[in-house]
């Protein structure tokens, strides 16, 4: 038999790299629905772009806040569309892992962590958002909607964003019995309000007053609003953007926090 | 005698106000086939999961390879195999993937998880389906490919929870044979089961467990001769007459059990017994002889059967 020392040796190299082993599976995993990840990447951005940046800019000509409607409208389409792709991936894949297909309790079988399956998750997800946000961002720099040089912050700006949206999402759906229309409703009474009145297609300070807080508490703002800054120049004292990134930290960081706890709780039990 | 492999005293979980271990202590010894039998609800899963390092008890002592598992959970994982009760094999890979996957999480090298791969799935039988995915398998190959995930680490326990429920006859008996190679081979095997057969199949050494809490412990064949007899002499008369008949019969053998469908009656001579029967003018619509099992040494300490 061996002895604990020995035992405790055996287990060094998962507990330094178990997050690393969690994220290889997931990106494994992908390779069964790589072709929807690629199709929707380069689709969803030349679909915008034909529609809003072509169709809906010619009905503006003016632009908005100084630069053509295309300029302004970029970062926040890059922006929905991973926030977006965020709030999915912290619904159904988190109660499904628990749930239906219950990969994370074999997962916890072995010697990784509740801690390390989110952080593999969580790494899996952000090679995930920066290949599908950096697709976008390339059809919005040849779309003319972006310049290269300073535009590719909105890269981790967006997967900042995802976050902020995915982890207190994931936090809930690992709590979760069972789906009984709460994703639904989370999808219509969350996500497409805050897609509609973040200043997604114009700006916040043109929303009726009563409605404004949606954009303060919305993620999908504060991201738009640092992509827009870093795109087209300052748009609003630095302060004001120093709060969109300390607010989108806050979310991810606190939602975080409470995903590994759910998890401990739904794996420990 | 070598230190236990797993020893557990006074072990408690509760769930709230419901107690699902209720203060259980045993020792397993290296290379021993120990079982946990049980109704469904008796607290053998719980217990298995406090044993697997993934559930913390709430009181009690327990220690797995020298080892607290409230502390130590990742170090334990790391030695044991674990075949869970419900399959969770990840139906987004194939076969052969769900094996390399899961050693990864030991730290085993790419090299190494290929080639162990390789030979469980010759092990398991599985070889020609290692490319197939998980969904279209049997629930038998589905069981397979589990136990085969659960040796990837070459692990010093295996750790089986209810491993051939919802199996068909032919399914269980090829599992069987696996599980049986590895006890030869010298692998600890902990098992539990609500399947008498399986029990004294598979165990050396049996705890029964009913809410909660240990009823007996020993061989299957200690805990048969302690609580049972030699023969058992089913009868049935019809769900009405059973009762009835049974006044007329109760002086025939060392005891019965009257159950809803029929009178059981423990013996040294289920066929001598039959026969006085018979004599007495009672003919049965049916009737077996049979030898005690572990079911009838459950009935005697419970007073209730394992599938009720």
């Amino acid at each position: 038999m061996k002895n604990v020392a020995d035992i405790k040796a055996d287990a060094e190299k998962p507990r330094r790299w178990g997050w690393w082993y969690v994220a290889e599976l997931r990106l494994r995993e992908m390779r069964g629905y790589v072709s929807y990840v690629v199709t929707s990447s380069f689709g969803n951005p030349l679909m915008y772009l034909l529609a809003l940046g072509i169709g809906l800019a010619n009905l503006i000509p003016q632009g908005i806040e100084g630069v053509p409607f295309l300029v302004f409208v970029a970062p926040a389409l890059l922006m929905s569309t991973i926030l977006t792709v965020g709030a999915e991936e912290g619904m159904y894949p988190v109660l499904s892992g628990f749930k239906w297909h219950k990969v994370f309790f074999a997962i916890h079988a072995t010697p990784i962590t509740p801690g390390q399956i989110v952080g593999g998750f969580l790494v899996h997800l952000t090679i995930r958002f920066a290949f599908t946000a950096g697709v976008f961002f390339g059809f919005l720099v040849a779309f003319g909607a972006v310049p290269f040089a300073s535009g590719w912050l909105m890269i981790p700006i967006a997967i900042l964003g995802a976050f902020s949206i995915l982890t207190p999402l994931g936090a809930y759906a690992a709590r979760l019995e069972d789906d009984t229309g709460q994703f639904a409703l989370i999808q219509r009474l969350v996500v497409m309000p805050m897609f509609l009145f973040s200043g997604t297609f114009f700006p916040l300070s043109d929303v009726p007053d009563w409605l404004e807080w949606v954009g303060w508490v919305s993620p999908l703002w504060h991201a738009t609003q640092l992509g827009r800054t870093v795109s087209y120049g300052a748009i609003e004292p630095i302060w004001l953007s120093a709060t969109h990134l300390l607010i989108l930290v806050a979310y991810a960081v606190i939602g975080g926090y409470f995903m590994h706890r759910s998890f401990v709780a739904r794996l420990t039990r | 005698m070598s230190e236990p492999v797993i020893r557990a005293e006074n072990i408690v979980k509760k769930y709230g106000d419901f107690v699902a271990v209720d203060g259980i202590s045993f020792e397993v010894q290296r290379g021993e086939s120990f079982g946990l039998l049980g109704p469904n609800g008796a607290g053998k899963s719980t217990t298995m999961k406090m044993i697997a390092a993934v559930s913390t008890r709430t009181s009690g002592n327990l220690e797995v390879l020298g080892m607290d598992p409230n502390t130590d959970g990742p170090a334990i994982r790391s030695q044991l195999g674990v075949v869970p009760q419900e399959d969770n094999l990840d139906q987004e890979l194939r076969v052969r993937e769900n094996l390399i996957t899961y050693g990864r999480f030991f730290g085993m090298s790419h090299a190494a998880v290929a080639k162990r791969a390789d030979e469980l799935l010759e092990f398991a039988q599985l070889t020609d389906r290692a490319k197939s995915k998980v969904e279209p398998l049997s629930g038998g190959m589905k069981r397979r490919l589990t136990i085969a995930r659960s040796l990837m680490n070459d692990p010093q326990m295996l750790l089986l929870d209810e491993p051939t429920t919802g199996l068909d006859p032919q399914a269980r008996h090829i599992l069987w044979d696996r599980l049986f190679r590895l006890k030869e081979q010298g692998t600890t095997l902990v098992l539990t089961t609500h399947y008498m057969d399986e029990a004294e199949q598979l165990s050396d050494r049996i705890i029964v467990v009913d809410k909660g809490a240990i009823m007996a412990e020993g061989s299957p064949a200690q805990l048969i001769r302690q609580y049972s007899s030699k023969e058992v002499l089913e009868v049935r008369y019809g769900s009405d007459k059973n009762k009835t008949v049974a006044k007329s019969i109760a002086d025939i053998g060392e005891r019965q059990e009257i159950l809803p469908d029929r009178i059981l009656i423990y013996s040294d001579n289920g066929e001598r017994d039959l026969a006085v029967i018979t004599n007495r003018g009672h003919h049965p619509t049916t009737s077996l002889v049979r030898r005690s099992s572990l079911e009838d040494v459950f009935l005697r300490l419970t007073g209730r059967t394992l599938v009720e």
